[in-house]
């Protein structure tokens, strides 16, 4: 086990041919924030491209900003902040979740949110971060430097590789450099807080809400548990369940909406905007869920009306789970007590309270030996399973990346 | 003009038991063999570029559609998909020796789900037919081509579509959120479906805008969106397009993201107003149409904010519509701007490259120079909020050569488009037009990388073969690795 850390992009394709040839395999790391995240990898070197950072392009009326991949999202958020843009996708820190809050190392990178294909509370309205990664350049696993997409907001000139890098886990190639379309800060947000929902009527109510043209940007339900842990003062002493409601944009509009949504579903409390951004920060993190001494914190993305009928069998088979809710019912945040959750972290009767939902569920906190034995992400099969495999040979056909990280073998 | 590959002539002159073979799979007249008949399917909306189909098969179900690609995979026939057939980049082009599949016929609403905003469709439906369906409901399907009163659903998944409303809402990778299709080897897959994302690689993802390369497209699944309570436009004037284009960038950079953002230079602006008298102002260098949705509080504060950014920016006219009639209107020049320069012209052909907002003067300084070189006019219409340019170059077919140098020019343009950092299409697709540009944007290795991946679905090479990509795919010789163990030097480089 050695550890590379190329110091250009040069190198590191030389770094790869070199492990091609000789059937090393590598494994990805920039800031190392989501290690934890999928299966654990089994590579002989460790491949460490932090190196590979800084931002390249930034020009905020262009929409556009590219950076080395291996930027610190601290980096890229603070240039954003100044210019009063974001990256609308609302990428979320999950350094918290998977237990990395007091450790050294471990800043998000740019490269690492496309990867990981994240997308925030925000998501529900705005898309992941795949909808706003324009373009990029990197090194395929037999070690050739390429690129795809552009450096412009609209785009289709040949396959959009873009998507199929986002969310692959590095295991596809190595993200070099990266352009990302980049949105306007909304001038001001607000949060409206629904009091003492049952699962069914919020998960309904936040349906209704997204329906309407008030542009709700996110919508979230905390289950009674959950919204006592929230370190937001109104929503953990509103002494039951809290549903909730954002609107963002101009501060005229912003009130008018807010209005309007108060007219349609009744009076609850409001936040401001500091606290709304607070509460929504907590959501993205996960955090309702992190007080419950989870051993096993699983997401699922379910039809978002479903979901409610997929925690109440959810609730059938493991009596002590948590859950919440976000994206308007679309992703549920799952935990479970390591006894119930069992030696695979609940995944056979967890996956199996998803087939009524469609969908997909990724386990994403779980002790190292469930992590390696329980498939973190679904087992993709049949004529499926093959075409991925074949993808994945079309760009590292020798397995040089991340061995395993995805599914076995991938 | 661009060379489409050369037919084969064993796979001709079997054409009769191919079509024989068709016939067993679609009975009826879901086969299309006589040549007046087949004629109808010649081009798509690139109609400068035309060829006889060998024949075409109009399938209903997506089990004969799994049959004809199994037949046609085993028999290595070439397929050739074809949604509605306005694709402006020759896409759905027939070729000689390849079967035309037409998706007409799945025309069917398959599933209306409002409380998850999504709607099932077969991809024959066009794309206005979508929101014809959820209106009702407040609903809408945001992605609008200008063709979409016509255009399918398919071709918009096969193309990435976009429309004026893009840059707020994106194009259609952003709003489908599953698909069913089918391989060149006739299997079926299913990628994404009603929830957020999807295990796995981002299949999906990819195969929005594939052209047909990658497999079949037979049911979509969509997000719609509600529709927004208002709307409001905006006409301003501008003494030229560079200033026009400065008016968008402070708009932008102000933290406004119009609906739509629309550039018309004063040949556009003569040729539309002369048609739908929309009160454009023919004193204008350019016109720029700012429309900004949403409920009513929030439209009159932002059109009261641009109002303010049109001022500082030298804008020479500026009107906001104080209606919906008005505003409709004020639309009217731009919706028409393709068929009005058709009048000042017997032809006319549709760039479509995308350029940095800010190189957009430059840009229409060369290819005025390129006008005086190449002895054409351009009208310039401008999707400005994305960069995304749509010059027209008039000119006459009849009229020997001038097809010959329109193409040039075309060309010339795209090639400075990729030159200031753009690229060669914002939505209209590579496809034929642009095939043999593509190594202006992408070296060998880039390219290389791409057919890979259409090796991947389609080892055969037989679907769409000839469009986007300059050479056909080699799959067995990309797949291999040229590397042997123990000659590449051992990198010299650090460890710890
Ligand atoms: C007047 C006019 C205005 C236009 N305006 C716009 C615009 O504003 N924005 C824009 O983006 N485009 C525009 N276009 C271009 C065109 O309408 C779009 O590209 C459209 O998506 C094509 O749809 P179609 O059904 O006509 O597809 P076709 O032209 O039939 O096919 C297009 C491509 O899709 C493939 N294909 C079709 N169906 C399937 C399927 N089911 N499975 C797999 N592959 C398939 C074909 O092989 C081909 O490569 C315009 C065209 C015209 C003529």
């Amino acid at each position: 086990m050695g550890v590379f850390q190329p110091s250009d992009e040069a190198q590191a394709a030389e770094i790869v041919a070199w492990a091609a040839a000789e059937s090393q395999s590598l494994e990805i790391v920039a800031g190392a924030s989501k290690r934890r995240l999928g299966r654990p990898p089994h590579a002989d070197h460790r491949f460490d491209v932090s190196r590979l950072a800084g931002i390249v392009d930034y020009d905020p009326a262009e929409l556009i900003l590219t950076a080395r991949a291996a930027t610190p999202m601290v980096e890229i958020e603070a240039q954003l902040e100044a210019r009063r843009q974001m990256l609308a996708f609302e990428p979320m820190d999950w350094r918290g979740l998977l237990g990395l809050e007091n450790e050294p190392s471990g800043e998000p990178t740019l490269g690492g949110v496309l990867a990981c294909n994240l997308g925030g509370p925000r998501r529900v309205r705005a898309g992941s971060a795949r909808d706003y990664f324009l373009g990029f350049a990197a090194i395929n696993g037999r070690g050739e430097r390429w690129k795809a997409g552009g450096k412009v907001v609209k785009n289709v000139t040949g396959f959009d590789m873009c998507k199929l890098q986002a969310g692959a886990y590095g295991t596809l190639s190595v993200l070099t450099e990266v352009t990302l379309k980049v949105m306007p800060r909304p001038e001001t947000a607000g949060t409206i807080l629904l009091p003492s929902l049952s699962d069914e009527a919020a998960i309904a109510e936040l349906s209704r809400a997204l329906n309407t043209p008030f542009e709700v940007s996110a919508a979230a339900h905390l289950p009674a548990p959950a919204a006592r842990r929230s370190g937001v003062a109104a929503v953990a002493q509103g002494h039951g369940a809290v549903t909730a409601l954002r609107i963002e944009g101009p501060a005229p509009s912003v009130a008018f909406r807010a209005d309007a949504i108060e007219k349609l579903f009744g009076r609850g409390a409001r936040l401001d905007a500091a606290e709304s951004g607070r509460l929504w920060r907590e959501i993205g993190e996960a955090r309702p869920l992190l007080g419950a001494g989870a051993a096993c914190v699983w997401r699922l993305c379910p039809t978002s009306s479903l979901a409610p009928a997929v925690v109440s069998d959810l609730h059938e088979k493991f009596p002590l789970a948590e859950v919440f809710y976000d994206w308007g019912g679309g992703l549920i945040w799952l935990s479970l007590d390591a006894g119930e959750a069992g030696s695979d972290g609940g995944a056979a009767r967890v996956r199996a309270a998803m087939t009524l939902a469609g969908g997909h569920s990724t386990l994403v906190v779980a002790p190292d030996a469930i992590r390696a034995a329980a498939p973190a992400f679904d087992p993709v099969e049949g004529a499926l399973a093959a075409l991925s495999k074949r993808v994945k040979t079309s760009f590292d056909p020798c397995g040089v990346f991340n061995p395993g990280r995805m599914q076995e073998g991938q | 003009m661009i060379k489409m590959p050369l037919p084969d002539r064993e796979v001709l002159a079997r054409r009769l038991e191919i079509v024989a073979a068709l016939r067993k799979i679609v009975p009826g007249e879901g086969v299309i063999e006589a040549e007046h008949e087949r004629r109808a399917f010649e081009c798509d909306g690139l109609t400068a570029y035309r060829q006889l189909p060998m024949v075409v098969v109009l399938p209903q179900t997506t089990a004969q559609i799994v049959e004809i690609l199994r037949y046609c995979f085993v028999n290595k026939v070439k397929v050739v998909p074809r949604g509605a057939g306005t694709s402006l980049s020759g896409g759905a082009l027939p070729l000689e020796d390849a079967v035309l599949l037409g998706l007409g016929k799945f025309k069917r609403i398959l599933d209306i789900d409002i409380a998850n905003r999504c709607v099932v469709v077969q991809p024959g439906v066009t794309n206005l037919g979508i929101t014809h369906a959820v209106q009702t409901h407040g609903l809408y399907y945001a992605p609008d081509p200008s063709s979409q009163i016509a255009c399918t659903i398919g071709g918009n998944v096969a193309e990435n579509s976009g429309g004026v409303h893009c840059l707020k809402y994106g194009l259609t990778t952003n709003n489908v959120i599953g698909v069913e299709m089918v391989t060149m080897e006739g299997e079926v897959l299913r990628l994404g479906g009603k929830h957020f994302d999807a295990s796995g690689y981002d299949l999906l993802g990819v195969m929005v805008g594939s052209e047909g390369l990658l497999g079949v497209v037979t049911e979509v699944t969509v997000r719609v969106l509600p529709t927004p309570p208002g709307a409001r436009a905006l006409m301003i004037g501008f003494d030229s397009v560079e200033g026009a284009g400065d008016c968008v960038a402070a708009v932008i950079a102000g933290g406004i993201v119009p609906g739509g953002m629309e550039i018309m230079d004063r040949l556009a602006v003569e040729a539309a107003e002369a048609f739908v008298h929309a009160g454009y102002p023919l004193d204008a260098e350019a016109l720029l149409i700012v429309e900004l949705d949403g409920c009513e509080a929030e439209v009159d504060h932002l059109v009261a904010c641009v109002e303010a950014i049109a001022a500082r920016h030298g804008a020479t006219s500026c009107r906001a519509s104080q209606s919906e009639a008005q505003r409709l209107l004020f639309w009217a020049g731009r919706k028409a701007a393709f068929p009005a320069v058709g009048r000042l012209s017997p032809d006319y052909y549709c760039m479509d490259g995308t350029i940095p907002r800010k190189k957009i003067g430059d840009v229409l300084r060369r290819m005025k120079q390129m006008e005086a070189q190449y002895g054409l006019r351009v009208a310039n219409v401008f999707h400005a909020g994305d960069g995304n340019l749509h010059p027209l170059i008039l000119y006459d077919a009849n009229k020997p050569g001038e097809l010959e140098r329109a193409e040039e020019f075309g060309n010339d343009i795209l090639r400075l488009c990729v030159e200031v950092g753009g690229v060669l299409t914002g939505e209209h697709g590579v496809g034929v037009e642009k095939r043999d540009l593509m190594t202006a944007m992408f070296d060998e290795i880039d390219l290389n990388q791409q057919q890979r991946l259409k090796c991947a679905f389609d080892e055969s090479s037989l679907l769409n073969p000839g469009k986007v990509f300059p050479q056909l795919c080699r799959c067995a010789e990309l797949g291999r690795m040229h590397v042997k163990a123990g000659q590449t030097r051992f990198p010299d480089l650090p460890r710890f």
